[in-house]
């Protein structure tokens, strides 16, 4: 039998996404991909196989599924309550939660039911063998503001490549980056458009992630004045990269994402470190962000235990405990309120 | 280099992020800057640097994007460094195979409502403003903010408009929008802070064919005015009833 998912339910926005594209810049396509690397790697340790895999990003709630053949699942990045259902041979499996960050057996035939975010704000289902969406540009990756591919939409059958793997049941710590929190960025080419005072308010500023958020970016909001400059509206448009903080001209900032434009006039304050977009992305509706500015030795620093973290992601890979007890404390989730230091697993060696 | 043009501006390396270098050409658009910054970003691309992982120019300047833990910032720059002193890049060639495109066009009405509006920004009347975009040969000077759509330019010293304070939510594809003497013709639907002037029927960006995108760098442009019927008409041809004709 044809070796597939067919989506009964969906949350709208729902797309197939791998590690994106990258050359076709100088065309004006970014380079998009999975809005949390971090979790698209962790699909690919639980599941042993390539990081080129593409696996389907769920943004703040999952939906329902039907496999048509035994496959192999993983569960990554915004935890959401999963669960199986109508497996035909294995009855005791019927209504079996599964734990989120790590692998599972599914027979054919079963419903997989995945909720809203518990917290953070995108969820990933992999397969094993990964998606065999269509290849646009060199790559699997939707890109919605490209207008390559488009959205997830129930009824659709997606279909999975073969599987040479056999592992399951393992999984993955949690992370702490679902919660928003400290955001470190370096600094543009632009930064010196923003008066240091401006500079020092925007660092000392709670932010607020705006429930409109999407994959080109998203907008932050805050009590006060904005963070305009005089330089704003006539300069001339520059190259983008994700993690940029744009001030639009009536002061409003926007952090860009994997699927922002390539180019952009509206003037950059400073750029949040990769291996800090994770946390930025995860940030859920109403979270709060902060930003400081470090140095570029810092941020190489975190870009290389970021390298490091996900080069060991599959030593980290544990076998998950059955017993139902435990089974409960994996399904359970520290929600921290607030504003966190926000710099695990990047931050100390 | 040339005396005249190294007084003006020198060719100028900053940090992009924590894994991009941004070669300037100039800090406002120059056709010498422009030229630069197109033969430069394939100069880098052929030098082949350990490291680097994308390179694309932009509109007088040059994206290039490395990994910073294998590729020091500062032996980047030293190599970009040397290939600037290569040659002179602000009377580079233009690229090969460049061609003269006619499009048609609605310039204002309900298609592109803020004509009016530009129109007064850049002090002229409506009718002087549609005659003044319609006569005028613009050259694409960069692809780039999404797929394959161009950024066009110079337009007469009046057009120096600034974008708007607040973001249009959308304007459609095949929008055509103006601020700062340039003009921005647009690939998909999205936001913009640029004022929508004229609207075509052109496809810029086609995913599933062999070749996704119509305009390259160079290409000449001239967007000639058209009625609502005439768009119409073309709704259904990617071309959107433009005419080509190549260069020589």
């Amino acid at each position: 039998m044809t070796r597939a998912l067919n989506v009964h339910r969906i949350a709208p926005g729902a797309t197939v996404q791998d590690r994106g594209r990258t050359g076709y810049r100088a065309f004006g396509v970014s380079c998009g991909g999975a809005a949390d690397r971090l979790a698209l790697a962790e699909g690919a340790a639980l599941l042993g196989q390539s990081i080129d895999c593409a696996a389907l990003e769920l943004p703040g709630s999952g939906g329902v599924f039907e496999t048509t053949a035994p496959l192999r699942i993983a569960l990554t990045g915004a935890p959401m309550r999963a669960q199986m259902d109508g497996a035909p041979m294995r009855a005791q499996m019927d209504g079996a939660p599964l734990a989120w960050s790590a692998s599972h057996a599914v027979p054919a035939g079963a419903r997989i039911e995945i909720g809203g975010a518990l917290a953070g704000s995108y969820g990933y289902l992999h397969v094993g063998g990964g998606f065999q969406t269509p290849v646009r540009l060199g790559a699997r990756s939707v890109h919605l503001a490209a207008g390559i591919g488009s959205a997830v939409q129930a009824q659709d059958v997606l279909p999975v490549a073969e599987d040479t793997g056999t592992e399951v049941g393992l999984c993955l710590p949690q992370d702490t980056r679902f919660e928003g929190g400290m955001l470190r960025m370096v600094e543009s080419f632009q930064t010196g458009f923003f008066d240091p005072p401006t500079r020092d308010r925007f660092t000392q500023t709670i932010f607020r992630r705006d429930a409109r958020a999407n994959r080109m970016g998203m907008r932050l909001e805050s009590e006060g004045a904005g963070f305009s400059t005089s330089e704003g509206l006539n300069i001339l448009s520059e190259s983008i990269l994700p993690g940029d903080i744009q001030i639009t001209g009536d002061g409003t900032p926007y952090l860009l994402l994997v699927e922002s434009q390539t180019t952009g006039g509206y003037p950059r304050l400073g750029t949040v470190i990769p291996a800090d977009l994770p946390r930025a992305v995860q940030t859920p509706a109403g979270g709060t962000m902060r930003f400081r500015f470090v140095s570029r030795d810092e941020a190489v620093q975190a870009q290389r235990r970021m390298q490091d973290h996900l080069a060991q992601l599959s030593k980290l890979c544990r076998p998950l405990v059955r017993d139902p007890s435990q089974m409960r404390e994996l399904l359970s989730y520290q929600l921290i309120s607030g504003v966190t230091a926000g710099d695990a697993p990047f931050s100390e060696e | 280099m040339d005396a005249a043009i190294s007084k003006s501006f020198e060719p100028l390396i900053r940090p992009a992020g924590l894994d991009g270098v941004l070669v300037s050409f100039g800090d406002a658009l120059t056709e010498p800057a422009n030229r630069a910054a197109l033969a430069f970003a394939t100069e880098v691309e052929k030098a082949g640097i350990d490291g680097v992982e994308d390179c694309a120019p932009s509109l007088v300047s040059v994206l290039v994007q490395f990994d910073p833990v294998h590729l020091e910032f500062e032996a980047l720059v030293e190599r970009l460094e040397a290939l600037l002193r290569d040659r002179t890049w602000f009377d580079a060639a233009m690229p090969e195979g460049r061609r003269f495109i006619r499009v048609p066009t609605v310039y204002g009405t309900d298609l592109a409502p803020q004509l009016d509006e530009a129109a007064k920004a850049a002090g002229l009347s409506s009718e002087e403003a549609i005659a003044q975009l319609a006569e005028s040969r613009v050259r694409v000077q960069t692809i780039g903010f999404a797929p394959g759509q161009p950024y066009l330019g110079l337009l007469p010293e009046v057009w120096d408009i600034p974008r708007q304070t607040a973001l249009t939510k959308a304007v459609p594809e095949g929008a055509l929008v103006v601020a700062i003497r340039q003009l921005v013709l647009f690939s998909v639907s999205s936001p913009t802070g640029w004022r929508h002037v004229g609207q075509t029927a052109l496809k810029l960006f086609r995913p599933d064919s062999d070749t996704p995108f119509f305009l390259r760098p160079g290409d000449e442009v001239q967007f000639v005015p058209a009625t609502p019927d005439v768009l119409k008409h073309h709704a259904d041809d990617p071309n959107g009833g433009a005419e080509i004709e190549a260069i020589r």
